[in-house]
């Protein structure tokens, strides 16, 4: 069993801007270890010999050129913008004064 | 606010010896971004260059630009590095609105570029070696601009405002090694180095490399340790540091802050600082936290770049004679003093210099024209000595002209100014506007004599010897002539009038 604690869940929220309860922590921490553990078990699929990889076809160097392609107007691509101000995304402040 | 307190650099120096590191992130001039086809321009209209691809809309797959993997490859080999035969792009995940993805793609346990160096010259000559641990393609993110608040720094802010033409841009980070040994030279080591990598992708001709435009930022770590100890000691990270001057003075500042800090008896805290230009200070940023875990994995959307050995020799094969050995050469072909030559190339005229003398011109004479007459004027026209519209054929004409006797040096500034005035060629102008030089003895006789009998006491001290003294008669005559006579022909006449010898 993958040991997957309550800190850990926790820190995982914070780092994804999830909140959660205190049951919802321990309920997941006992979740995830189980998917942990079933994702885990592909490992024991491939041999020594097979060289781990990010991607499941064996391909390299899929290139584009470097010619300009299509863009979108700043209208387009504010259409789906919660809030905008002069042709930007308007968001709220992040940092709040020293 | 508080302000810091800060020991003298003096006495920061005598107890302490500071450690550097640098992050230098290069812009590149590809015509696209690092993933999308959208175009790489500064200075657009906001969010009009930009597709789904740079807005992170789901379900998008990012392409790696083939152009700006040669430039970072051109990148790595001018910095002596080693290029991965094969790497990976990697996310690194965090919750920020300049990147819309909420992850930037990078590159992680697999750079392009690692293992090399940088021969840096400071000042006097000492040449200085910076180990580079990694350069690794990455792309930039979006600009924020903060609103409201009382300083328009972060800090305070109501709200920001995001563009996202800068997001994808391609971006090559140059990490380099601890930095030791440099003691009380640290602050030039720092500013040489940041000068050295513009210059580079500058020559590569893979980034314009305007650092107030951002295309080269650095972001600069400090640390001291007591002399003699082994073990570094904890770093700032001083952000954006974007002027070379900056570089110099951060870096300084940095390590008279943290002498004070260790005098107190106080642990220096790991943290972000930043740099503010009008108080040449820097102020704590955020500290470390666990909020920088970043969660990087491979990113399944792009595959391994694989850069043959063939590849990178063809690259290789493209890459200009690196900067500082150009100079070098340069200057030993030119045989300038170590004087004429930096201020030759503080005044940014080392190329057209090189150019003039291909087109027939000596080196002095190149040097002469470039340094005496042309920086001045495009200083007054507040543009570069190279783009005033002097060709270096026009110096080659000019100084033909002088060296045949048909101008003199002073004409020869006329006919420059003609020149630039769009007149035409250097010929035409002198015949336009009338000015040969008085190449007839007659009237330059007659001219002497006058300025003689108005001189009688220079003449006498003349016939006496004291040939230095011809000067006041030559500039008499060249009065009386409004500039137009030979200077040298004036003064073999005078004297031969005298009876005296030269």
């Amino acid at each position: 069993m993958a040991a997957i604690n309550r800190d850990d869940v926790a820190h995982l929220a914070r780092l994804a801007h999830i909140e959660m309860s205190a049951e919802e922590l321990d309920r997941m921490a006992g979740e995830l270890a189980v998917i942990v553990d079933s994702v885990k078990s592909v490992s024991e699929a491939a041999g020594e010999d097979v060289p781990a990889t990010s991607h499941p076809i064996p391909l390299t160097n899929v290139f584009r050129e470097d010619v300009v392609g299509h863009t979108f107007t700043a209208e387009q691509a504010l259409s789906g913008a919660p809030d905008a101000f002069e042709n930007r995304f308007k968001v709220p402040a992040i940092l709040d004064e020293d | 606010m508080s302000v810091d307190a800060t020991l003298s650099f003096e006495e920061a120096m005598e107890k302490y010896d500071p450690v550097l590191g640098f992050e230098v992130h290069v812009e590149l001039n590809t015509k696209t971004k690092m993933f999308s086809s959208a175009p790489n321009v500064f200075g657009d209209e906001p969010n009009t260059n930009v597709n789904e691809v740079d807005l992170g809309m789901p379900g998008v797959l990012p392409v790696v630009n083939k152009a700006a993997v040669e430039s970072s490859i051109k990148i790595g080999l001018a910095l002596n590095c080693k290029i991965a035969e094969s790497c990976r792009f990697a996310r690194k995940n965090y919750f920020y609105p300049d990147t819309p993805k909420n992850f930037q793609t990078s590159q992680y346990d697999e750079p392009i570029a690692y293992d090399g160096y940088l021969d840096i010259e400071l000042e006097d000559g000492t040449v200085f070696r910076v180990e580079i641990e990694r350069a690794h393609m990455e792309e930039d993110a979006g600009k924020l601009t903060h609103m409201g608040g009382a300083t328009g720094r972060i800090q305070g802010a109501d709200y920001s405002l995001v563009d996202y033409n800068r997001s994808g841009v391609p971006l090559v980070e140059i990490v380099t090694k601890p930095i030791e040994g440099a003691g009380s030279r640290a602050p030039e080591l720092a500013k040489a180095y940041v000068a050295a990598v513009r210059e580079i992708v500058k020559n590569l001709g893979v980034s314009d490399a305007k650092m107030e435009r951002g295309n080269v930022r650095c972001d600069a770590n400090v640390s001291l340790r007591p002399h003699g100890q082994e073990r570094f000691g904890i770093r700032s990270e001083t952000k954006n540091v974007n002027s070379l001057r900056a570089v110099e003075h951060a870096v300084r500042y940095e390590i008279q802050r943290h002498a004070a800090v260790l005098d107190s008896g106080q642990p220096i805290i790991q943290e972000t600082r930043h740099w503010h230009e009008d108080t040449r200070s820097t102020t704590s940023g955020r500290p470390k936290s666990d909020a920088d875990d970043y969660r990087y994995f491979p990113e399944p959307d792009l595959v391994p770049v694989v850069a043959s050995r063939e590849w990178v020799e063809e690259l290789r094969a493209t890459l200009p004679e690196p900067p500082a050995e150009r100079r070098k050469r340069l200057k030993e072909a030119w045989g300038y003093s170590d004087l004429e030559f930096r201020d030759v190339v503080n005044a940014g005229v080392m190329d057209s210099i090189e150019e003039t003398i291909a087109a027939g011109a000596s080196a002095d004479v190149a040097r002469k024209w470039w340094m005496g007459e042309i920086v001045g004027r495009a200083k007054v026209a507040d543009v570069e000595p190279g783009e005033l519209g002097v060709t270096p054929q026009v110096i080659v004409e000019l100084n033909k002209l002088v060296e045949d006797g048909k101008i003199n040096n002073k004409m020869a500034t006329q006919v420059l100014d003609g020149v630039l005035a769009g007149e035409g060629a250097p010929a035409e102008i002198v015949e336009k506007r009338g000015l040969a030089v008085v190449s007839d003895d007659g009237p330059l006789l007659e001219a002497i004599d006058a300025a003689l009998a108005a001189q009688p006491d220079v003449a006498e001290k003349i016939r006496g010897g004291k040939v230095q003294a011809i000067g006041a008669i030559v500039g008499g005559v060249m009065k009386a002539t409004r500039g137009q006579a030979d200077a040298g022909r004036v003064r073999e006449l005078i004297l031969e009038k005298l009876g005296v010898q030269g």
